[in-house]
């Protein structure tokens, strides 16, 4: 059963001159954990705007558990969960008030719905009678994923929820997320953060409007159609400025302590191409290894391919 | 001391009774990339408020580009260069005017301004940009425009705070290619990040955690202390025992 689906969908802003979404088209199986990985301007929030019936498309076709989000739009608002990705609770409302906000709003009670909170709403439970304004950012985002959802929607809509918050407060949510799921929600999350890619059944990849692959995270990695290298040395900022400047390496950029790196000639061995460049550029300590590549690597030759059809240059 | 850019020493900075920052102390080298991380609500912003003259601290001593905290704010202000994720350049201001206003306020001369700005905008690729007000360039150009800008007056260090936030991976690099070459000039680099993997391209971290300093080295030290395999690893194992978790 399908979810949610994007057909062909586009949108554009300012009297199209603005590309947005560009003939965006997914979907999202039922109580799939779907990722939209993407960065800042690639259209992720329009594509929620969309689904969430706030927004028409351009052009296209959409549905949300097996509604239209142009026709039946008041059947999609009652089923779906929706965090946005600016934090929009009431600011001068306690906890427990917005949360009793919410349930009224649509009908029910938090008592009703008690035990899809629980785990998440006893963390912020001491403060329950603090202005929602007053929140960490940590709790702010916890709250707000009690308010989208108290009345137990089918879909659960994510925009952007772990921008901005640290690395551990990030594992946690993913954790809710990930039990949220076990009890049979759908969830749509994006993220600009690409490690959290891995936390997905499948993703679809996201820049400029376009979406470059829908895939399981495991297949995307496997696709990458080159060996990839990680080096460092001692000088690392030379060793990138060497590589780059070498005819035959293709891509070099960081990636964390190491350089990745591909070369040009695939008939070659790619370690001994690096090799013989690295000792001839005298550096010391260098170590070459051939590595399985990460969602960044992919998303990265994505663009670089995009970049190279469009203009005929790479990124570097 | 005559190395360092950063010196701080026990401190410390009060709310109340809450000590958003606890005797911290550490030692930045002149143009070094140094890593500020710790989780939301450690006390990062608090801490870089007072390193760059805008809020006094409740106890100890830090020099900043050799001008104490206490008593030489205001000159602390013209010898260092800041930009965020949030607030950097006026959105209805062109490339250029931006340029000119920071210049400006930062007291370079007209002619210098004139030579570097066109040579900024040509470093950048942007001559067909020059006239384009900020507001309509893509998040990863804005960023990279506001770099330029915020080293633009030359300063001895350049505090940044999160600086590639939701920007793209290709953006990501360009901008620490940008940090690299600043640092390789001769300028300080103090950054704060989400992105572990960006914490690795610093020549030394520091982790603060409620308020405290609690890990201090270079990468591949703290990852040999901490048994880790990544930074993520080393950033988990301090900052899970936090007790705190604000903005």
């Amino acid at each position: 059963m399908i979810s949610v689906s994007l057909q062909h969908i586009s949108k554009t802003y300012n009297k199209g001159s603005v590309h947005a979404v560009e003939d965006a088209s997914f979907e999202v199986n039922n109580g799939e954990l779907f990722g939209l990985i993407g960065p800042d301007g690639a259209g992720k929030t329009s594509i929620f705007r969309i689904l969430t019936t706030v927004l028409l498309a351009d052009s296209g076709h959409a549905t949300v558990g097996g509604y239209d989000v142009v026709k039946d739009y008041q059947a999609i608002r009652n089923r779906i969960g929706y965090m946005p990705g600016k934090f929009s609770l009431y600011q001068d409302l306690t906890i427990q008030e917005n949360l009793d906000f919410f349930a009224t709003v649509f009908g029910t009670t938090v008592e009703a719905n008690y035990d899809l909170i629980k785990d998440i709403y006893d963390q912020i439970e001491p403060f329950k009678n603090r202005r929602a304004g007053k929140l960490s950012g940590g709790m702010k985002q916890k709250l707000a994923l009690c308010c989208a959802l108290i009345h137990k929607p089918e879909v659960l809509l994510l925009d952007e929820p772990t921008t901005g918050v640290d690395a551990v407060s990030r594992k946690e949510f993913w954790d809710i997320l990930k039990k949220l799921k076990q009890q049979g929600i759908t969830i749509l999350v994006s993220t600009p953060y690409m490690d959290e890619a891995n936390l997905c059944e499948r993703i679809a990849l996201i820049q400029k409007g376009k979406i470059m692959s829908v895939n399981t995270p495991q297949n995307i990695i496997a696709s990458y159609p080159v060996k990839l290298f990680a080096v460092k040395s001692a000088d690392i900022y030379r060793l990138l400025k060497d590589l780059r400047g070498n005819s035959q390496i293709e891509s070099c950029y960081a990636f964390g302590e190491f350089l990745h790196v591909t070369v040009r000639d695939s008939s070659e061995d790619g370690a001994t191409v690096l090799k013989e460049i690295i000792t001839r550029e005298g550096h010391q300590d260098f170590v070459i290894e051939v590595i399985t590549p990460t969602i960044e690597d992919n998303f990265i030759r994505m663009m670089n391919t995009v970049a190279d059809k469009a203009t005929g240059i790479t990124a570097h | 001391m005559e190395n360092n850019a950063i010196s701080c020493k026990d401190l410390t900075k009060k709310f109340g009774d809450f000590y958003a920052v606890n005797k911290i102390s550490f030692d930045v080298a002149k143009g070094e990339i140094f890593g500020f991380l710790g989780a939301n609500g450690a006390g990062k912003t608090t801490a870089m408020r007072i390193l760059c003259g805008l809020s006094f601290p409740s106890a100890g001593q830090a020099t900043v580009a050799g001008f104490d905290v206490y008593k030489q704010q205001e000159s602390i202000k013209k010898n260092i260069g800041y930009m965020s994720q949030k607030f950097s350049l006026y959105e209805n201001l062109s490339i250029l005017e931006n340029i000119e206003f920071f210049g400006g306020v930062y007291g370079v001369s007209r002619k210098d301004i004139k030579e570097r700005s066109a040579k900024l905008i040509d470093d950048l690729g942007l001559q067909n940009e020059a006239k384009t007000m900020v507001g309509e360039l893509p998040l990863g150009w804005k960023q990279k425009l506001a770099f330029s800008v915020a080293i633009f007056h030359r300063p001895e260090i350049v505090f940044l705070d999160e600086p590639t936030g939701g920007v793209d991976p290709i953006t990501r690099r360009q901008f620490w290619d940008m940090i690299y070459e600043a640092a390789a000039s001769g300028i300080t680099i103090f950054v704060t990040t989400h992105y572990m993997d960006e914490a690795e391209y610093c020549n030394r971290i520091s982790v603060m955690v409620d308020g405290r300093v609690e890990a201090l080295d270079t990468p591949a030290n703290l990852k040999k202390q901490f048994s880790a395999k990544t930074m993520n690893d080393v950033f988990y194992q301090l900052a899970r025992g936090a007790k705190r978790s604000g903005e």
